[in-house]
């Protein structure tokens, strides 16, 4: 099984960005996505390629890795564009061929629409980049405590996801030693149609279920005896702290905010 | 207050109402300090006995005190304060997403401040080998490490007791030295007890007396040589003799005797190299 295996695809680093509250990423990246249908001309968009690309160059996280992230959505933006050629019939005619009957106005509107749909997936999947799951999780339990107040199990779900985000390796390892076990008692999972390939995943599943159950019990007797008793009354370990550049990138994105809105064309 | 840190008196426990008794009628006493090694085979009932001392199952017949305090519903929670439990899957109790949240855990189900959580975790890393790992993932660590993990996580909430039921059994035999060595350099510290559970002879040398068990009840008790002087027995209960042993049994029979029961090979050499002399 491959050691290096890291789950998401967190890239470790120590820039600005690793260091950011994960809290403050989040409601960051909340409102990005949220003004990105503000934009409307070239200075408007201008900014907010500015903000999403300035973000990649201090994050240093590789383009490689970026791009990776990109890879299963750039089929949705260039199908975005086609689309936006075909349908939109406004400006003036540059293209006249056939049936082909391109206007101006589409070429710039496809191109709109697929730079909002690169920027919406370049600042998420920054996001993944430059924080580990745990820290999310930590990010994700704090901004939903006031839903404490509803009777909502905040704490049960954040634990819940950071004890899933832990097993996944194992469940993993565990799930390649079976399908190996399965294959040398001749369980073919790589030939054959379609129909015998998802039969065989049968004898994979089934044994995996049933000791991810019993690791379920015995890691709940393993909680009990270390004291577990729920959230009430619990201390924590890691704490999100927000600290001087947190507030510097609020102002700083803040800026963008203004900017964007002076910019944008009203009517 | 006695020194009897555990005492069981005629404890019985079955897991129903038609189920056969797992434990019948047991009675001892674990004092303050000391290191006490419970050995049986398969379904002897060692384990439940762990189980039993800190309240994740309670006996029907009889009655468990620790500390003076009776294990009921009510002190289980004081109690496993007090009673600290490393179990034989290392996967499988491992809770935290790095070694230095794994030990936190216990501690902070018990809302200890963040800055006391730091110290412990750095000195009981410490204590087991592991301070190099404080960050490390689960799925890093070899079986024999995350096992040391799981002991510096009980060792963090300072326990009076702590109990390793059967926490070598899944372990290769280097993980299992670095457990038994880790386990017998915590044997110094003030005011720890150390029950080990297990089915492994070799295991019990260092411990200061040993129970075994028997089919639900004590088969017998006493320090680790007195236990291992009795091979014939020990087999016929379904227990592995070690080799020392039967190598020791081997040389009585030719006519080459040892002054004591060795526990392992250095004793069984110096034993024979200075045969000679003492003769």
């Amino acid at each position: 099984m491959n050691n290096s295996l890291i789950i998401g695809q967190y890239v470790p680093g120590t820039s600005i960005v690793h260091r950011l509250d994960p809290r403050t990423k989040i409601t960051i990246i909340f409102f990005y996505v949220f003004i990105v249908f503000f934009a409307n001309n070239l200075p408007s968009y201008g900014i907010l390629i500015l903000f999403a690309l300035a973000s990649t160059f201090i994050s240093r996280v590789p383009i490689r890795f970026i791009m990776k992230g990109l890879t299963p959505v750039w089929f949705l933006i260039i199908f975005t564009f086609i689309l936006h050629l075909f349908v939109t019939k406004e400006g003036t005619v540059i293209f006249d061929f056939w049936i082909f009957k391109f206007y101006s106005g589409g070429v710039i509107q496809g191109i709109a629409i697929s730079i909002r749909f690169f920027l919406l997936i370049l600042v998420t999947s920054l996001l993944t980049l430059t924080t580990t799951p745990i820290e999310i999780t930590d990010a994700i339990e704090d901004m939903l405590r006031p839903l404490n107040k509803v009777k909502f199990p905040v704490h049960e779900l954040a634990l819940m996801m950071s004890i899933s985000l832990r097993f996944i390796p194992t469940l993993m390892q565990e799930t390649d030693k079976i399908s190996r076990a399965q294959a040398s008692r001749g369980v073919d999972f790589r030939t054959g149609p379609v129909k015998e390939r998802i039969k065989a995943i049968v004898p994979l599943l089934v044994p995996l279920f049933v000791s991810a159950f019993k690791r379920a019990e015995e890691l709940a007797m393993a909680m009990e005896a270390r004291g577990y008793q729920g959230g009430h009354g619990r201390s924590k370990l890691r704490e999100l702290k927000i600290e001087k550049i947190d507030i510097l990138v609020y102002f700083v994105f803040l800026a963008v905010i203004t900017v964007l809105l002076l910019t944008r064309t009203y009517g | 207050m006695s020194t009897n840190l555990i005492e069981f008196k005629d404890v019985s426990f079955r897991y129903g109402e038609d189920q056969p008794w797992v434990l019948k009628n047991v009675s001892f006493t674990i004092d303050e300090d000391e290191w006490v090694a419970i050995i049986g085979h398969n379904g002897s009932g060692k384990s439940t006995i762990a189980k039993l001392i800190n309240g994740l199952l309670f006996p029907q017949e009889g009655e468990i005190l620790i500390d003076g305090k009776k294990v009921t519903e009510d002190s289980i929670w004081d109690i496993r304060k007090d009673v600290g439990m490393v179990f034989q899957n290392p996967d499988n109790q491992f809770v935290g997403a790095t070694v230095q949240d794994d030990v936190a855990f216990g501690m902070e189900n018990r809302g200890i401040s963040r800055e006391t959580m730091v110290e412990r975790i750095e000195s009981t890393l410490n204590a087991v080998g592991m301070k190099d790992y404080l960050l490390t993932e689960p799925h890093r660590l070899s079986g024999g490490q995350k096992q040391r993990v799981a002991i510096a996580s009980v060792l963090a909430i300072s326990p009076k007791v702590l109990i390793l039921d059967e926490a070598t059994a899944m372990l290769d035999p280097n993980g299992r030295k670095e457990i038994m060595q880790t386990v017998s350099g915590l044997q110094d510290r003030q005011g720890l007890s150390l029950i080990t559970i297990t089915h492994d002879l070799q295991e019990v040398v260092q411990a200061d007396r040993v129970l075994v068990m028997n089919g639900g009840q004590i088969w017998d008790e006493a320090e680790p040589r007195k236990i291992f002087a009795k091979k014939e027995e020990l087999r016929e209960i379904g227990l592995d003799v070690p080799f020392v042993a039967i190598l020791a049994d081997a040389l009585l029979d030719a006519g080459i005797t040892i002054a004591h029961e060795p526990l392992n090979h250095e004793e069984l050499l110096e034993d024979l190299w200075t045969l000679h002399s003492k003769t």
